[in-house]
């Protein structure tokens, strides 16, 4: 089969709820011969096929080199998500990927590393956060900024705690409204900048989550002297095909399912933040 | 490119005749319906004789004179693009048995070897563009890959230009320069011959021609000049990417917004458009859903929509999509403009938008290349 549009089969092995209607599916695929020669990067993404309803874009949420299954967060909102979260263990689905560029964990090496989520946003990028965790010498400081609009819509609460625990990491969570023994920033995320020591010439950011939110962060780790081409961004556009054909993901020049999802600053200054684009 | 000879017009049948001994379905332009569309040719006597296209802003009419020409028009609709890129397809289907388990089929896609007689220089442009699009990169696709396989192009120079065409100024026409088997220039009495490809000098073989005179080579140089020069249309340059992008506010979107209706006819006869939609159709019994793809246009609302939120909401937004991608960052994905300069879209656009005069109004007093 050298379709490329066509998916593999694969089945559901476990489904975490990780909130009431964000789910965590771990995947493999049926044949095992695909699932043993697949391959991704933090940050590339599956299409995954649900019968008879459609196709959606989710990012990889775990390890490379991790454990024997694939995972993917998803979050109920249209119409092929809603029933992706309810799929049990042992349902198939169509999967075929992995799609788009990675993060630039290579470039990382040496640096300080800057996680900065919003909403779901810390989904795509808690792949790089294990991924850190796991090399954790290769790595300089982690900071881990993560923003919410209400405190309960923070899911993994635990690992949060857990990962503010390691030396040489730091966390910082800010929910838009807060609640009642909420042991974090109420208010913005991006308002907790002049905590975190910048070292702007030996730091690389990572940004995911609603645009405004990476715009305002991507200005304040520009003023701050960090480099455009060290300010990355995961974005998102809607998307058929994942290969670059149906136009859907257009973004200016570039095609964000197949010149991104992730593009550093510089790359899509031009157009950010413009509405319309 | 090389010339072969001169073919009377009586001769055309035995080129069909050669294509069809060759195994090849032949598709040629015909008048129906108002328009010269392009059909399976059954015979010669099927070509627009003495037909000509009247366009301008927002219309398309056929007039007809005792000429014997059968292509002394521009074009019609129809480009290269429904036999390539067709308008709708089965991607693959997902078969669910009784006991739920899923499985995947794709189906080859059968693309039976076609002649095409009468394409146009722009539509070549366009389907070089294609090509590219769908060719080049780590996936191509694999039914556009079998039917542009199949293909054999026969090429008429385009010696009667539209009042809506401006390919002279993007340098996509009016002569075909590449892309085809064979390419003829009409005369009043035949065609001069030329071949692009082996294949074509192969079908030059089987066919009766004679030297070209001096006249005739001369005639066809002086008709193609002159198609040129009757061109009144023109884009402000071929590369607007600099300029299209520094004008993102420029007061002009809000006025062709004004009058466009969103209804996508251009992206429907542009040569070049490419966007498609996927989705899925379950039947009825449920036991097996189709994966299918159809043309799909960025003036639909559906088109950048993601869950929650419509990028483009408003008809400015989307004009300017459009436009900006067309004429702008096409550039930057494949080298070089995304128009052709066929003017379909000015014709067959319900009230009449003239891409060069909004390319003009959005970018003047701009530098371009």
């Amino acid at each position: 089969m050298n379709n490329p549009y066509t998916p593999q089969l694969a089945e559901v092995v476990e489904n975490i709820e990780e909130s009431p209607n964000i789910h965590t599916l771990r995947l493999r695929f049926v044949d095992p011969q695909a699932h043993a020669a697949y391959r991704f990067r933090p940050g590339q993404f599956n299409m995954l096929y649900l019968y008879g309803v459609g196709e959606v874009p989710i990012s990889i949420v775990s390890d490379p080199e991790g454990d024997e299954l694939f995972d993917h967060t998803i979050r109920a909102v249209g119409r092929v998500t809603s029933a992706l979260v309810r799929l049990p263990a042992g349902a198939r689905l169509g999967v075929r990927g992995p799609y788009g560029s990675g993060w630039p964990l290579r470039s990382a090496e040496g640096q300080d590393v800057l996680i900065i989520t919003g909403g779901l946003g810390c989904a795509p990028v808690v792949s790089v956060i294990n991924y850190v965790m796991r090399r954790r010498s290769r790595f300089r400081r982690l900071v881990i900024m993560q923003g919410v609009k209400h405190a309960e819509d923070l899911i993994w609460r635990q690992r949060y705690e857990a990962w503010a625990q390691v030396p040489d990491t730091r966390v910082f969570i800010a929910a838009d409204v807060g609640a009642p023994l909420w042991p974090w920033h109420v208010g913005r995320v991006t308002e907790l900048f002049d905590q975190v020591a910048i070292d702007p010439a030996r730091s690389l950011a990572m940004l995911c989550g609603p645009e405004v939110m990476m715009g305002v962060a991507a200005r304040q780790l520009l003023d701050r002297g960090v480099p455009e081409i060290a300010v990355w961004l995961s974005m998102e556009r809607s998307m058929h095909c994942a290969v670059g054909h149906c136009g859907h993901c257009q973004y200016g020049g570039q095609f964000v399912c197949k010149d991104g999802p992730i593009f550093h600053y510089g790359a899509i200054k031009p157009l950010f933040g413009m509405k319309g684009f | 490119m090389s010339e072969q000879g001169f073919l009377e017009r009586a001769g055309l049948g035995r080129l069909l005749a050669a294509l069809t001994a060759a195994g090849y379905e032949c598709i040629g332009p015909q008048r129906r319906d108002g328009a010269i569309i392009y059909d399976r040719l059954a015979g010669v006597e099927q070509l627009p004789r003495g037909v000509h296209d009247l366009q301008q802003p927002g219309s398309y009419r056929l007039t007809h004179s005792d000429s014997a020409r059968q292509f002394a028009w521009a074009n019609g609709p129809q480009a290269l693009k429904p036999l390539t890129f067709v308008p709708e397809e089965v991607l693959w289907r997902a078969h669910r048995g009784p006991d739920g388990a899923l499985r995947f089929d794709t189906e080859a896609v059968a693309a039976r070897p076609r002649a095409v007689l009468g394409v146009r220089a722009c539509d070549l442009a366009a389907l070089a563009l294609h090509d590219q699009h769908f060719l080049d990169g780590p996936f191509p696709d694999p039914g556009y890959r079998a039917r542009r396989e199949a293909l054999l192009i026969v090429a008429v120079h385009c010696s009667h230009p539209a009042a809506t065409c401006f390919c002279a100024s993007t340098g996509d026409g009016p002569r075909a320069t590449g892309g085809f088997d064979l390419a003829l220039h009409e005369l009043d009495d035949g065609f001069v011959v030329e071949t692009g490809s082996d294949r074509g000098e192969l079908l030059c073989a089987t066919l009766p021609l004679a030297p070209v005179t001096a006249a005739q080579r001369a005639a066809a140089a002086a008709q193609l000049e002159a198609a040129a020069a009757r061109q009144s249309r023109r884009l402000p340059g071929r590369n607007l990417r600099a300029a299209l992008f520094a004008n993102l506010e420029h007061p002009r979107w809000e006025d062709v917004a004004a009058r466009c209706l969103a209804c996508g006819n251009c992206t429907s006869v542009c040569p070049t458009c490419f966007c498609h939609a996927e989705s899925d159709t379950l039947q009825a019994d449920g036991s097996a859903s189709a994966h299918e793809r159809r043309w799909d246009s960025c003036f639909t609302k559906d088109h950048s929509h993601i869950h929650g939120l419509t990028i483009r909401a408003d008809r400015r937004s989307r004009y300017r999509q459009w436009l900006t991608h067309k004429l702008g960052s096409w550039h930057d994905q494949y080298g070089r403009s995304g128009c052709v300069g066929c003017g379909r879209c000015i014709s067959w656009c319900p009230v009449g938008i003239d891409i060069t005069a909004e390319a003009a109004a959005v970018c003047a007093g701009g530098d371009h290349e």
